[in-house]
């Protein structure tokens, strides 16, 4: 789906758990993501500071978007 | 010379028991042979028999594995099989993972030679291929008349002990197993051979095939994202509650389109996750776990993005098929490019 959304010219970036499947199918901007259960969140924390997680990986995600990439790139 | 003994297996359709409605059914093994297995049994002829057929059902062999590959490893020991045969199960995800799995565990338990079909696509053939001979049919039923004889080929080789040839001679799909073996001529001269006919723009076969990645250029960064419409993409699931177009919780068949314009928080009244693989609780108490409309919406109005755009797409990504998959994403990218979104946030778990 990632390739596909790609390929009709709009940028798109992977919030995934499991990034080594992300490269292997070739999603170019990719954001590694907390748990396949629970990938942007931990039931582990308190609501707000589970919150504040979320928004940090929606934040990296916003900054994959808005940064020029030359083939495959994970941001950490 | 005594016929050698082959247990067959099928799924709950080809039994002639019926589709989805009886997708639940436990394993059963019958005398002789059941549906497809009357084709092959005609094709092996004199050589071989299907002396017994189990039946089960896909949705309960995908969801009691265990019990459901301990009870018919049980009912095939009875039958003392020379060889095991599941399917063909050609596109069909749920059968071809229960033919894969239950190939899989006869090979490694009793220890007999086992055979599959299945279309290059079924989910079933991507995990087992490395396990276990799988025969490449077409991806619907309608194409059992090339299967058989190309499945009960295969069985009889294997049933003699004769050696297996390459997937090419043997139409299964590659087992990604190399084997030596003393060519004709030297590497220098089969290359420069090869690059004559690549030069006279004549037919050739490489020896060695690159992976076919399909790789997609990335587009390039979004200018302005306080100006941006940003969309959300999820395999993950996430559905209205009680999942109105009822997608699949594997092997989907459909996306779905969801409106969440009215919505600046999604919780466990309102929405859930129709994904059956993985652990729901977590994304069934708060879905943004998996589709952050939360933080979107914080943001849109901190005006850090233009716009969440009013709809959200999902599928389940559980044993989907790669050409479904396609085919969803690029339905509705189509849809997102009409309605002028900039950029895309696809998540997975």
């Amino acid at each position: 789906m990632v390739k596909e959304v790609e390929r009709a010219g709009i940028p798109v970036v992977h919030i995934c758990t499991v990034v080594p499947i992300s490269l292997t199918v070739g999603a170019n901007r990719i954001v590694p993501a907390i748990a396949i259960p629970h990938p942007l969140g931990n039931p582990a924390l308190d609501a707000n500071e589970e919150k504040n997680l979320r928004r940090k990986i929606v934040m990296k995600s916003l900054e994959a978007l808005t940064t020029e990439v030359d083939g495959q790139t994970v941001f950490e | 010379m005594s016929k050698k003994r082959v247990v067959h297996y099928i799924n709950q359709f080809f039994a002639g028991i019926g589709g989805e409605e009886k997708a639940d059914i436990k394993p059963e093994i019958r005398e002789g042979v059941v549906g497809p297995g009357m084709a092959l049994n005609a094709a092996m002829k004199e050589e071989a028999e299907i002396v017994a057929t189990v039946i089960c059902g896909d949705s309960y062999f995908n969801e009691n594995v265990e019990e459901a590959k301990a009870a018919i490893i049980e009912m095939i020991k009875g039958y003392n099989p020379d060889l095991f045969i599941a399917g063909p199960a050609f596109n069909a995800g749920r059968y071809g993972v229960a033919c894969g799995t239950i190939g899989k565990a006869v090979a490694d338990e009793l220890q007999i030679p086992v055979l599959s079909g299945m279309y290059i696509e079924n989910p079933g053939a991507d995990m087992f291929k490395k396990s276990i001979y799988i025969v490449q049919t077409g991806d619907s039923a309608a194409t059992m008349r090339k299967a058989v004889p190309d499945m009960s080929a295969l069985a009889l080789k294997m049933l003699r002990g004769e050696e297996i040839g390459s997937p090419e001679a043997d139409k299964y799909i590659s087992r990604g197993i190399r084997r030596n073996y003393f060519a004709q001529d030297r590497g220098s001269k089969r290359a420069v051979d090869m690059l004559l006919k690549k030069l006279k723009g004549e037919e050739f076969v490489t020896e060695y095939p690159m992976p076919d990645f399909d790789r997609v250029e990335p587009n390039p960064a979004v200018k302005d994202l306080t100006k941006s419409k940003i969309a959300l993409v999820t395999s993950g699931g996430i559905v209205p509650k009680n999942n109105p177009d009822r997608i699949e919780s594997s092997s989907a068949s459909k996306y779905g389109e969801y409106d969440i314009s009215g919505f600046n928080d999604l919780t466990e009244a309102d929405h859930e996750t129709a994904h059956g693989g993985y652990d729901p609780v977590y994304a069934n108490i708060d879905p943004d776990r998996v589709l952050p409309v939360d933080v979107l919406r914080d943001l849109e109005k901190e005006g850090a993005i233009g716009e969440l755009y009013k709809y959200f797409y999902t599928t389940v990504g559980n044993g989907t098929s790669v050409a479904n998959s396609k085919a969803f994403a690029a339905d509705f990218a189509k849809k997102l490019k009409a309605d002028g979104v900039d950029a895309v946030i696809l998540t997975s778990t």
